[in-house]
């Protein structure tokens, strides 16, 4: 499952993505210039719907919970895709049609901003496989018999939504692979564990839009725009105030580095790898917040302390001055806005693993080796020999492994803190 | 219950046998009444009370009242209302009131559109109705808030209606057309399935709103334990910070600020003093008189704070206050002795609020002096020190508003418990140190 992969395989895998896209994006609209566009009202009402949602978008953040930054456009998109009737006349374009609309409005809605070729391309791929499924079964009129205009047919598209949402996984998953660098099977298990989360309640909206138009004709459309316009406003005020959160929390961190606690940049680095580790261990997406928080907070506890701790290294001090800085740490952390287990994190940082949860034991070790692999004495390598042998007490054995398996694809962790956004 | 006057009492009482009075008819009908589509619908309104900002309950409430005669729809608010979470007493009179309230209005709702639209209209010709149905309902809600509001909390009728009435029309003109969407695929060949889905965008809109006001509530708390961090070394400083924060706006809203930027300065003024987190402990905590060289120690932390927020994008222009809130205008502080218009807005401005609080308030070292004395000193230091405009601005801030010093926050005290055990509570009142620091005596 985690085999380590060489970061040329993600890059190949991410130009495969980019070469089927590309591919059915010119045979999709090589076949709607030889045939003409079919109910071309119905096209410039779902291509308007699609531009319009994707003028409003932002560019996607890094951050994961960022998965569908643009409802109104993957919600037109899988619409037009699942569409069979308009007002009760039944429609009759196929997929081919559905991605070449889909295609140009997404590039006219974007326009006067860099391509974002990932985002582009999965749109193509995923509402291409569900016209695949769904336009031929009904265009040879297969639908008609079975579930027909019954209580049946919306059930019917929710499946085909499912295996729409499958499919969009498997194309995340090789794309998120190429930016993080990580192994295949961590990232699509962290895509498949979205899945029932809000972007898939988004494209539900399209399956509703395609049933509504069914029934309503094409007036159904902006009804369904306002709520969708609606939830990506307070989306994007959600992800404001989070990056903000998540900002004040790395500058809370940065001070115990300011009042030279700490090494420059130390928090930061305890941060990503804890969470390359967690990943490792195959934690979910709120765990490994937890654990990114917990590993940036976890030397608050030194700001109460009169003097400098040498070197900020805390891993060499004994068990009990250990344990009272964690103490005082779980105390400051535990008046931030954050989740409690994070404070319950810091504060179990000096007790042997058996004793602390996961997420303590990995942030205790990623520190430990941090602590030892700046110092000059002792490098990475001697570092990660002394952390495997203190694994009778102090580090979990499987957490070192996953941390040397970690440190192993990326040998040199950067010991300058990447500059700021 | 019986916290309650006389008169909304009765009130209550009125509006619940209305409601019961309305619903009659359905009772009567007996089986020949929709009774399957009415307790699945009044299931939907139950699951969607309980939801954190119950936005769906108008859109399924409206939905019966287009499906379903006048009579079912006012029962189909009933269970929902009468199980829902009710924080403030008298609870039961609470919950009776708003069942009886929604059972009216959807009662009212369903009139208007079983009135106005023709039976077996397409969706189009049943809009008009159905926005006409939605205004119904805000408007008999409306009403029958500002009913209470005048009996119950005795409001004067102005009072009670006034503000009230644009902002309950406006989710009308939104949800009446969800509600008809509903309704028109709940009647088609799909069935209630599909048009229970229509309330699907609504509810992610209304999570995000949810997720959206938790994390501004952790955002704020991280700010406050970024001060009380400071207040973990320096102890002079108990809601001081929170207090140049408050002080600063007055100054700024005086001056015509608004909107975000005040919102960044309001950010600056809290997070003013946050770079003595870079200061050794010992230090600010010293008693006697401070060398020349833990002085300089000690002016270190405007830049040491700039540092520190350098990573928080929102505080934009306001980072310049933390960096430059101890220059002074004759060009004698520090750290860059910027004078006059070099120093920016908001530096000027966190300055004089600095001073202003730290004469204000008691300090170990120096008892609260009263708010007119305090301006007269800081009349006395504008021009060399302090920008005479923000001096002015908040000399009318004052004269407005007042000034009203909440003594600090509850946070300080536990940090308080944490510092005991670790020994490093000062034994013996702190001197005139800080006096340096917070440099408003001029």
């Amino acid at each position: 499952m985690s085999a380590p992969s060489k970061p040329s395989n993600a890059t190949l895998a991410v130009r495969w993505v980019h070469a089927a896209a590309a591919a059915a994006a010119v045979t999709a609209l090589a076949w709607t210039a030889r045939g003409g566009v079919a109910q071309p009202q119905v096209a410039f009402a779902y291509g308007v719907l699609i531009t319009l949602g994707e003028a409003v978008r932002r560019r996607p953040t890094a951050t994961a919970e960022a998965r569908e930054t643009a409802p109104v456009g993957a919600a037109g998109a899988l619409a037009y895709a699942l569409l069979g009737e308009v007002g009760g006349r039944p429609t009759t374009h196929g997929p081919a049609q559905v991605v070449a609309v889909v295609l140009a409005a997404t590039l006219a809605g974007a326009l006067g901003r860099p391509p974002a070729r990932d985002h582009l391309a999965r749109r193509l791929l995923t509402t291409g496989f569900a016209a695949v499924c769904f336009q031929p079964l009904h265009n040879t009129g297969a639908l008609d018999r079975w579930p027909g205009h019954s209580p049946y047919y919306a059930p019917f598209l929710l499946l085909l939504l499912a295996l729409t949402a499958l499919c969009d996984a498997v194309l995340a998953a090789a794309l998120s692979r190429a930016r993080t660098g990580g192994p295949y099977g961590p990232a699509l298990r962290d895509e498949l564990r979205a899945l029932p989360g809000i972007g898939t309640a988004i494209c539900a909206t399209g399956v509703v839009m395609a049933l509504a138009v069914a029934v309503a004709g094409l007036w159904a459309l902006p009804v369904f725009c306002l709520p969708l316009l609606l939830t990506q406003l307070s989306f994007r005020r959600y992800t404001a105030v989070r990056a903000t959160c998540h900002q004040t929390i790395a500058s809370l961190a940065r001070s115990t580095e300011i009042a030279g606690h700490t090494p420059a940049g130390h928090a930061r680095r305890v941060a990503a790898l804890s969470r390359a580790t967690g990943r490792e261990l195959g934690l979910t997406e709120a765990d490994l917040t937890v654990l990114e928080y917990a590993a940036l907070m976890h030397d608050i506890g030194q700001l109460s302390l009169l003097d400098p701790v040498p070197a900020g290294a805390t891993e060499p001090l004994p068990p009990a001055e250990r344990r009272r800085i964690a103490l005082l740490g779980g105390a400051v952390v535990r008046q931030t806005g954050v989740p409690s287990e994070v404070a319950v994190v810091v504060e179990r940082q000096a007790d042997p693993f058996r004793e602390q949860p996961l997420t303590a034991r990995i942030v205790r070790t990623v520190n430990a080796y941090d602590d030892l692999a700046g110092t000059a004495a002792c490098g990475p390598l001697r570092a990660l020999e002394r952390l495997r042998l203190a694994t009778a007490h102090d580090h979990d054995p499987q957490v070192v492994e996953a941390l040397a398996r970690v440190l192993a694809r990326a040998p040199c962790p950067p010991r300058t803190p990447p500059p700021d956004p | 219950m019986w916290a309650l006057p006389a008169v909304a009492r009765g009130c209550v009482a009125c509006a619940v046998v209305a409601a019961a009075l309305c619903a009659a008819p359905a009772v009567r009908a007996g089986t020949a009444a929709p009774w399957a589509a009415t307790a699945l619908l009044a299931a939907v309104c139950a699951a969607c009370e309980r939801l954190p900002r119950r936005t769906l309950t108008l859109p399924v409430l409206l939905a019966g009242a287009f499906l379903l005669p006048p009579a079912a729809a006012a029962l189909v608010a009933v269970p929902g209302a009468l199980a829902g979470r009710v924080e403030q007493r008298p609870v039961w009179a609470r919950r009776w009131w708003h069942a009886a309230q929604l059972s009216l209005a959807a009662c009212a709702a369903s009139y208007v559109f079983a009135l106005t639209a023709p039976s077996g209209a397409a969706f189009t010709a049943a809009l008009p109705p159905a926005l006409a149905a939605a205004l119904a309902f805000s408007l008999a809600a409306a009403v029958l808030d500002g009913v209470i509001r005048f009996t119950a909390e005795r409001r004067s009728p102005r009072a009670a209606w006034c503000g009230l009435l644009p902002g309950a029309l406006l989710p009308a003109l939104v949800h009446g057309p969800t509600g008809l969407m509903t309704a028109v695929l709940w009647r088609s060949a799909y069935g209630p399935l599909a048009a229970l889905l229509v309330l699907l965008p609504m509810s992610v809109s209304s999570w995000f709103l949810d997720r959206y006001e938790r994390e501004r509530a952790a955002h704020q708390a991280t700010i406050r334990a970024l001060v009380q961090a400071v207040d973990l070394k320096d102890r002079y400083t108990r809601g001081h910070s929170e207090r140049v924060g408050r002080a600063s706006v007055l100054i700024a809203r005086e001056l015509g600020l608004a909107g975000e930027r005040l919102e960044a300065l309001r950010f600056a003024g809290i997070l003013h003093d946050i770079g003595k987190l870079g200061i050794p402990t010992r230090l600010l905590r010293k008693d006697g008189p401070l060398t020349p060289e833990e002085r300089r120690v000690i002016e270190l932390h405007p830049e040491y704070g700039h540092e520190m927020v350098r990573g928080i994008g929102f505080l934009d222009e306001a980072r310049a206050a933390i960096l430059h809130h101890h220059e002074r205008l004759d060009g004698s502080g520090y750290p860059y002795g910027l004078s006059g218009r070099q120093i920016p807005q908001f530096a000027r401005i966190v300055a004089v609020a600095d001073a202003f609080d730290a004469m204000t308030s008691t300090r170990s070292y120096s008892r609260a002096r009263p708010v007119a004395t305090a301006m007269a000193e800081l009349h006395r230091c504008s021009g060399t020190q302090f920008d005479p405009h923000m001096v002015d601005a908040l000399e009318a801030a004052l004269e407005h508003h007042g000034w009203h010093p909440t003594v600090t926050s509850e946070g300080s005290l536990l940090t308080e418990c944490i510092i005991l055990p670790s020994g490093n509570v000062p034994s013996a009142r702190d001197s005139v140190t800080g006096a340096t620091l917070h440099g408003g005596e001029g």
